[in-house]
């Protein structure tokens, strides 16, 4: 390794380098916002260019180090192995604390770089001063990674194998979770940077909501994409069956999500109707807040969880504090200027727009409760020392029904106009789903014979299906025209018919699964969920970086099987279930452990459990990020269109 | 309709959610909350009925297993409790390796666990077990 002597210290200078060029643009673009003038904007909008490709070298260096399994570098000892595979070798280098803050940076130079190329109908005043914020945010997550947690720090005298990275990690959906779920959180900054532009102004137009829109889409839908990759992760690498846990990181992923979602959808108010322009600055500012108390609970390990890397106080501090700085001041902000910004006078009780206001609450205090549920035992614990965890009940019977009153309003905000609705006439409309919905409790009663609730959430899920289904058929008018509908639409349809799709599944799984641990002798048979399942061997195999005992199952008449691995460096087991997807359901099978029980040594424990419906819940949320790529699609397309026409704020539609 | 009137209905429905949003609060936080004690307290602190994670180590030489369920003991060095688990425990569960279970306290000889917890990352005890541990000076990692 004598001849990379200098790489790694090559990429600290580089983010050495970053740091100076993040703290540059960020006096430039406020300083050319404040003075509003055109060279000083393209100056800073030139040093966001630079410093994200100066901060790109910084990574792929890193990369390169991870690639070449250089253990004189500390990070890259603790997470890597020569006999790794490739693409776990690459993905190992965000698997990590350290390479994980870096990604962190690259993205938000990332999203600074393209805040500077694509400007759209910003004036330049917000735009320099945009750029500006973006570029305050690179530096101080970039001086914490530096100063507080280098991935290019070495390690003397440097070992001559790794430690390997976690096998449960090893896995080509992980592998793209994390850098989805960065680009989701760290996209949370351009809304918060175009929020604080905005308040420096001090005034705010359809045209600012206009810009601020699809910046919200694109950090939402990357969310929904991430969070949805680490839940389908969850469900067939953990081995359980479940696919939520409400895991503190996951909440923490989850909170912003919900933010976004909120943020989405009012800043479509802004935009039409001028109205809740201070409600959008305080979700733009409160979503990145929670995008970075994500970062901080996942980085620092003060709670307990499954995902926890550093347990390192002075980091956990360090973060608290670029939160409290970045909320802290942008709320003083906000509380001196939002008083100032004009609104038009209030609206009509029935209108879209109230509808959305609904939303919005509904949104917001659901979240209030996520939030209070993850920071309970905090709370708790500083207060009274006692050590509590809150289970995932809690989420459950909060969340749930805030949820479920949510979603009785879904499918009648879009069948309303703005200013005035007519409640009406959306009922002559939405009774036929009001219908559906009623049928499908009486089925869950009647014949599969559920709970309550499990009735009442899945009729919840079918009255937003129905709803949307009568939308578009309100909207083309006739069958024939539904092909014809605009891209806008399908948008909003995939994205709601996703979040109908994703209850039914949810609910359905929830209640309805089966589960059942029994030992097993090759050839031997059981029956369960109606089923016959089969042992028909057990045999060795070897991995490139693991051996593995492979369970051959037939159930009924279809082959399926599933793996227990061995990590050899790390010395971990994980499981490979095997997983057959049905109509109604998942056929899940787990391997447990061999020879133990009363059955005799070659017994092995089986886990099988029957998952109704659970691939609704994937292909509800992919579709709800769908509609949100479509969404993207159709803002991108309207601001090429129309460029010259974005300075007016006539709706389109 | 008036300005105000309009505000006080909008308000209302606001508050109306709210409290639901407190109520529903107030109703889970009583019933999903589980008190962390160390094996060498539970059996004095915890109040029976009371839901309850036990942190410790997984006592060597303990664990058998039978009929489909595994009983062990949870030791954090200073005193022990008996486990019994219906089902299979996770991959990372093994003999000296740090556990929760979590369950209803009842009392009596043996607790029932609904979940048994094992740290996925193999690398980083569960931070309560370490508290537990650090508390019984029986801590021998970093501290």
């Amino acid at each position: 390794m004598e001849g990379d002597a200098v790489t790694a210290e090559l990429g600290a200078f580089l983010l050495s380098l970053a740091l100076a060029m993040s703290l540059a643009q960020g006096a430039l673009g406020i300083f050319a916002g404040w003075r509003n003038d055109a060279r000083l904007a393209a100056a800073a909008a030139g040093t966001a260019q630079s410093a994200a490709l100066v901060l790109l070298g910084a990574f792929a260096i890193l990369i390169s180090l991870f690639l070449r399994s250089d253990f004189s570098v500390a990070v890259v000892t603790a997470n890597s192995h020569v006999a790794k595979p490739l693409l776990y070798k690459i993905a190992g280098t965000w698997g990590n604390h350290e390479g994980s803050m870096l990604l962190w940076c690259l993205v938000s130079a990332t999203f600074a770089a393209l805040l500077a190329t694509f400007r759209g109908a910003m004036t330049q005043s917000l735009w320099s001063r945009a750029i500006g914020v973006q570029g305050v945010v690179t530096a101080i997550a970039i001086a914490y990674t530096l100063f507080l947690s280098s991935p290019f720090a070495r390690l003397d005298p440097a070992p001559l194998v790794g430690r390997d990275l976690n096998p449960l990690l090893q896995d080509p959906a992980l592998a793209i979770h994390p850098p989805l779920l960065y680009f989701g959180y760290v996209g949370m900054s351009v809304p918060f940077s175009l929020a604080i532009a905005a308040l420096m102004e001090g005034k705010i137009d359809a045209a600012w909501a206009r810009a601020l829109r699809p910046w919200t889409l694109l950090a939402w839908t990357m969310l929904t994409g991430g969070i949805t990759l680490g839940s389908y992760w969850a469900y067939y690498e953990l081995g359980w069956g479940g696919w939520w846990f409400w895991d503190p990181v996951e909440n923490a992923s989850f909170m912003p999500w919900l933010a976004a979602a909120a943020l989405l959808h009012s800043a479509i108010v802004t935009e039409r109707r001028g109205s809740l322009a201070a409600w959008t600055i305080l979700l733009a500012i409160v979503g990145f807040g929670l995008a970075l108390l994500g970062t901080f609970l996942v980085r620092s390990g003060v709670l307990t969880s499954v995902h926890a890397f550093a347990v390192d106080p002075k980091r956990g501090y360090a973060i608290l504090a670029m939160l409290s700085f970045f909320v802290g001041g942008g709320l003083m902000l906000y509380a001196w200027r939002a008083p100032r910004l004009s609104e038009p006078s209030g609206f009509v009780l029935v209108s879209r727009e109230s509808a959305m206001v609904l939303n919005n609450v509904g949104l917001a205090v659901a979240m209030g409760t996520v939030l209070i549920g993850t920071l309970y035992p905090l709370l708790l614990e500083a207060l009274t020392g006692r050590l509590i965890s809150v289970g995932p009940p809690f989420f459950n019977i909060t969340f749930g029904p805030l949820m479920a009153l949510l979603f009785f309003a879904l499918p009648v905000a879009p069948l309303l106009a703005w200013r005035r609705g007519d409640l009406v006439g959306a009922w002559r409309l939405l009774h036929w789903a009001a219908f559906a919905a009623a049928g499908a409790a009486v089925v869950v009663l009647a014949i599969v014979r559920g709970p309550l609730w499990a009735a009442f959430g899945i009729a919840v899920g079918v009255w937003v299906l129905a709803g949307v289904a009568l939308y578009v058929w309100k909207r083309a008018g006739s069958f024939g025209r539904v092909a014809a509908l605009p891209l806008a639409v399908w948008a909003m349809v995939a994205a709601h018919a996703g979040a109908g799709l994703f209850t039914i599944g949810a609910v359905a799984e929830t209640s309805f699964r089966k589960e059942q641990s029994v030992q097993m002798l090759p050839g031997q048979t059981v029956t369960f969920a109606g089923r016959n399942v089969t042992l028909l061997d057990i045999t060795p195999r070897e991995g490139p970086n693991y051996s593995a005992q492979r369970g051959a199952f037939r159930v009924d008449d279809r082959a399926v099987s599933a793996e227990r691995r061995f990590y050899a460096v790390s010395g971990m087991p994980t499981t490979e279930v095997g997983i057959l997807s049905g109509f109604a359901g998942d056929f899940y099978i787990a391997l447990g452990s061999p020879g133990e029980g009363t059955v005799g040594p070659q017994a092995w424990t089986v886990r099988l459990y029957f998952n109704p419906l659970v691939q609704l819940i994937f292909i509800g949320a992919g579709l709800m990020g769908l509609g949100g790529a479509l969404g993207l699609v159709v803002l991108a397309r309207r601001r090429l269109a129309a460029p010259a026409a974005a300075a007016s704020a006539v709706p389109a539609a | 309709m008036r300005k105000s009137s309009r505000r006080l209905i909008v308000i209302g429905a606001a508050g109306v959610l709210l409290a639901l949003a407190a109520g529903l609060t107030l109703y889970g936080l009583k019933d999903s909350v589980a008190y962390f004690y160390a094996p060498s307290d539970v059996v004095v602190q915890a109040k029976a009925g009371e839901r309850v994670r036990i942190g410790g180590l997984v006592e060597t030489g303990s664990v058998a297993r039978g009929g489909g369920v595994i009983s062990f003991k949870v030791t954090d060095g200073v005193g022990a409790v008996a486990v019994s688990y219906q089902g299979d425990p996770p991959d990372l569960f093994a003999e000296g390796q740090g556990v929760v279970a979590e369950g209803v306290w009842r009392g009596g000889d043996t607790f029932a666990a609904e979940r048994i917890l094992a740290k996925h990352d193999e690398k980083y005890m569960p931070r309560e077990v370490v508290e537990a541990l650090k508390a019984k000076g029986e801590w021998k990692g970093t501290p």
